[in-house]
């Protein structure tokens, strides 16, 4: 075929169909991204309709109502998440962010990479099972459900979780930081501790808040462990009441009142974990270069 | 007839003399602040540097040329045992500052740091510490609280490397908030903070703009009053601007080391007059 | 070869090309005094403007060349050249101050034969191609040689200011003869003395030594 022939320049309805190709994929992706966040506003769409209405002031303060009355709240279902959660965060937080700290800075590759495998497996765990080991484990020595039960049950579940979040972050520190440290001639340890993590501490407290935002909503390894409890809970040893249980309690019940507190406590814990990853996002900002 | 005043030589008190020597060894009254002798490094397998031995003079700067991948970064991390960073390496040979063996059995990696400072290629005060915590850094986390030796250390570390003027208003801005070059001249105050004896520089100029370079040489030029400094750059026309002793090396093998003078001017050996004059590397 | 090594090159042969013009005027300026020939020596005065484009051409060179900051056996080569083109430049001007004196010694007749100044020239030529070849050849020994030889030329050119000296006290007609040839004298010793320095500094470019004012000089007039 002669050189003339073929031009490299585009013809007109070359160009013609590349921009209509072009204005056709950009639609299909804008569709697919409404499509993704379809489920999010139709979720918060029905919860604040269903719900809004039930916030009130006794939602928030009152216990619930004996089976059959209307009226009444889940203040303590609310107290009780939010016990649930500061115990999970006692046992989870040292032990994730130091396991992370452990696989970032010593160990071996290989055994490292066994560790790293484990906490991945840990993650897939099903929630589920976790309740029922926990309650084999702490509830049926103790003959009684607990909240400490459901603590450990939900610290458990964090801890693979903080790991991996707080390892990556602190790999993300480049190497130079540790290398200027270590010919300052200061100890390793306090290399880690007051350098690197430092500087690592953001990303590490955005682990912290994502693993708790997640294990908020978790209901089944409660039903094993915590129980849920219609009234206030003045010893940790015994049943808590939590959010989770109580909208669940509430969801499969005959009662329409009941029904409609669930939706609120669901809007409730929706919220929560809504205002979580806000949290997360405005932390996760660079404010300086 | 006036008299004609006879023109009287340069005053040689004037200038800060270096004592004549012979290339390649400090001359006896020069205490040679390292001492090294046939000192090997693996890392893994492969063998990174060759039997060097060298006598590196106190109170002078020395400059380390050579091609990339001639050995003379990880010569001079050798010097303050920051190689060991790496797994896996492993040294032969002996290496002695002052006298004190620095690989002995019994002494700590971080104490010999403590006396061998070093600078990086790319600074690095740390991002999450304002320019006073940076520099005195060191010496708080060693343990060191009076805050009257911390405050009288932050000033003479910052005029040290001529940064006391720029920031003393500003000492509890971040760290990272300064220039290139004024940050790299922070981190030549954080080294100088623990008082090293030695300080290690590996092509601290090579991410700066010629300004801030020529800062920084200046800077090296009044360090070498006090300190011993050992400088590993490519560049070697600052080489020749900054430094006493000059030491080539090539394939992990000291190939020539001598007064700066001759070795940019008349190089004994042809390889060197070779990478020098800019046919190879 | 690089565009560098090239430049150095240029460097070098423009200093051959200066050298071999410089030698050639001083021994056409001495033919012209010895043949009396007013042309030839007119013809020298006229191409010693091309010794001095040389001249700027080396410095130019080695100017930029100093730019890019050479080291060892270039660097001394670039200083080295811009001194010799500075003494092969003034060669050029006393085979022009000959030229010149030969022209003026044309007006009259020849005062006697000429014996001790093509000795003389003879000399300093042959110190000036010494101190080139050299240069050329990557010979310092060789160089060294040339810097005695200096010595001998210094003791003929007294030697012939005496003789004209006496000459002229007793014949004073002759004095503006015998002044001129005191002055080609004079320039020929100079001459020896630019080849001396350019052997000093060939000696520097290829052992890295400084010879000069090591030796001591015998007094000059």
């Amino acid at each position: 075929m002669p050189a003339a022939a073929i031009s490299l320049r585009p013809s007109e309805v070359q160009q013609g169909w590349r921009r209509w190709k072009s204005r056709l994929i950009t639609c299909a992706m804008g569709l697919s991204a409404a499509v993704v966040m379809t489920p999010l506003f139709l979720v918060l769409y029905f919860l604040i309709r269903e719900g809004a209405s039930s916030l009130d002031w006794n939602f928030f303060t009152q216990l619930p109502k004996p089976t059959g009355e209307t009226g009444g709240g889940m203040a303590n279902a609310i107290v009780g998440t939010i016990t649930l959660l500061a115990m999970a965060a006692v046992i989870g937080v040292p032990i994730g962010v130091m396991g992370g700290i452990y696989l970032a800075e010593y160990g071996s590759e290989r055994g490292n990479d066994g560790l790293r495998f484990a906490a991945d497996v840990l993650n897939g765990v099903p929630s589920i099972v976790w309740g029922m080991v926990i309650y084999v484990i702490l509830v049926t020595p103790f003959k009684t459900f607990s909240a400490y039960a459901g603590g450990v049950a939900l610290g458990l579940m964090m801890i693979p979780l903080i790991m991996r979040t707080t390892e990556e972050v602190l790999l993300l520190i480049p190497q130079s930081y540790r290398e200027a440290a270590l010919a300052l001639g200061i100890a390793r340890w306090k290399i880690i501790l007051v350098i690197v993590v430092k500087a690592a501490m953001k990303g590490i407290v955005t682990g912290i808040l994502i693993a708790l935002a997640r294990v908020a909503g978790e209901t089944a390894p409660l039903l094993f462990t915590a129980l849920g409890n219609n009234f206030w809970n003045h010893n940790l040893k015994e049943p808590i009441a939590a959010l989770p249980l109580q909208i669940f309690a509430y969801a499969i019940s005959p009662y329409d009142d009941w029904h409609r507190q669930a939706w609120a406590g669901a809007l409730v814990l929706m919220l929560l974990i809504l205002g979580t990853n806000i949290c997360v996002r405005l932390l996760s900002r660079d404010r300086r270069i | 007839m006036p008299e004609v005043q006879s023109i009287r030589p340069p005053e040689a008190a004037t200038r800060p003399s270096v004592p004549a020597a012979a290339p390649g060894v400090p001359s006896p009254e020069e205490t040679p602040a390292f001492d090294i002798r046939d000192f090997s490094l693996w890392y893994g397998p492969r063998q990174a540097l060759q039997a060097v031995t060298i006598r590196i003079p106190a109170k002078r700067v020395t400059a380390i040329i050579g091609p990339s991948g001639c050995g003379k970064s990880t010569f001079l991390r050798a010097l303050n045992r920051m190689h060991e960073v790496t797994p896996g390496t492993r040294i032969q040979g002996q290496l002695r500052l002052f006298g004190d063996d620095l690989y002995a059995a019994t002494v700590d990696p971080a104490a010999v740091r403590r006396r061998v400072g070093m600078v990086f290629q790319k600074s690095n005060p740390f991002p999450t510490m304002s320019i006073e915590e940076n520099v005195l850094v060191g010496l708080r986390l060693n343990g060191i609280r009076d805050r009257a030796f911390l405050q009288r250390r932050l000033e003479e570390s910052l005029k040290l490397s001529a940064l006391w003027d720029e920031v003393k208003d500003h000492l509890k801005r971040p760290g990272i908030s300064l220039s290139g070059g004024q940050q790299q001249r922070l981190c030549i105050a954080r080294a100088l903070a623990v008082q090293p004896e030695v300080l290690l520089m590996d092509e601290p100029c090579s991410a700066l703009d010629p300004i801030a370079t020529a800062k920084i040489e200046e800077l090296i030029q009044q360090l070498r009053l006090q300190y011993t400094v050992v400088i590993v750059t490519h560049n070697m026309q600052q080489a020749a601007r900054c430094s006493d002793r000059t030491a080539f090396f090539y394939m992990g093998t000291l190939i020539e080391f001598s007064d700066t003078r001759t070795l940019f001017t008349n190089p004994a050996n042809p390889q060197t007059e070779a990478y020098v004059s800019g046919r190879f590397g | 070869m690089t565009h560098y090594a090239e430049e150095l090159d240029r460097l070098k042969e423009s200093l051959l090309a200066m050298a071999s013009h410089a030698e050639s005027a001083v021994a056409r300026s001495i033919r012209a005094l010895v043949e009396r020939d007013d042309v030839l020596a007119r013809q020298v005065e006229q191409e010693d403007n091309a010794l001095d484009q040389y001249e700027i051409e080396v410095d130019d060179t080695a100017i930029h060349l100093l730019a890019k900051a050479p080291l060892a056996t270039d660097l001394r080569l670039t200083a080295v050249a811009m001194k010799i083109s500075a003494n092969l430049e003034r060669v050029g001007d006393c085979a022009v101050t000959i030229a010149r004196r030969a022209v003026d010694l044309n007006t009259e007749p020849q005062l006697k034969p000429y014996v001790d100044i093509p000795r003389m020239a003879a000399m300093s030529i042959e110190m000036l191609r010494d101190a080139i070849s050299a240069f050329i050849n990557r010979e310092p020994a060789k160089a060294r040689a040339v810097v005695p030889r200096d010595a001998d030329v210094d003791n003929l050119n007294r030697q012939l200011h005496r003789e004209l000296a006496s000459y002229m006290v007793e014949r004073p007609p002759t004095i503006s003869r015998c002044l001129h040839l005191m002055v080609i004298s004079k320039s020929l010793e100079r001459i020896a003395d630019h080849a001396t320095n350019i052997a000093e500094e060939v000696v520097y470019l290829y052992e890295a030594v400084d010879i000069r004012h090591t030796a001591p000089k015998a007094n000059e007039v």
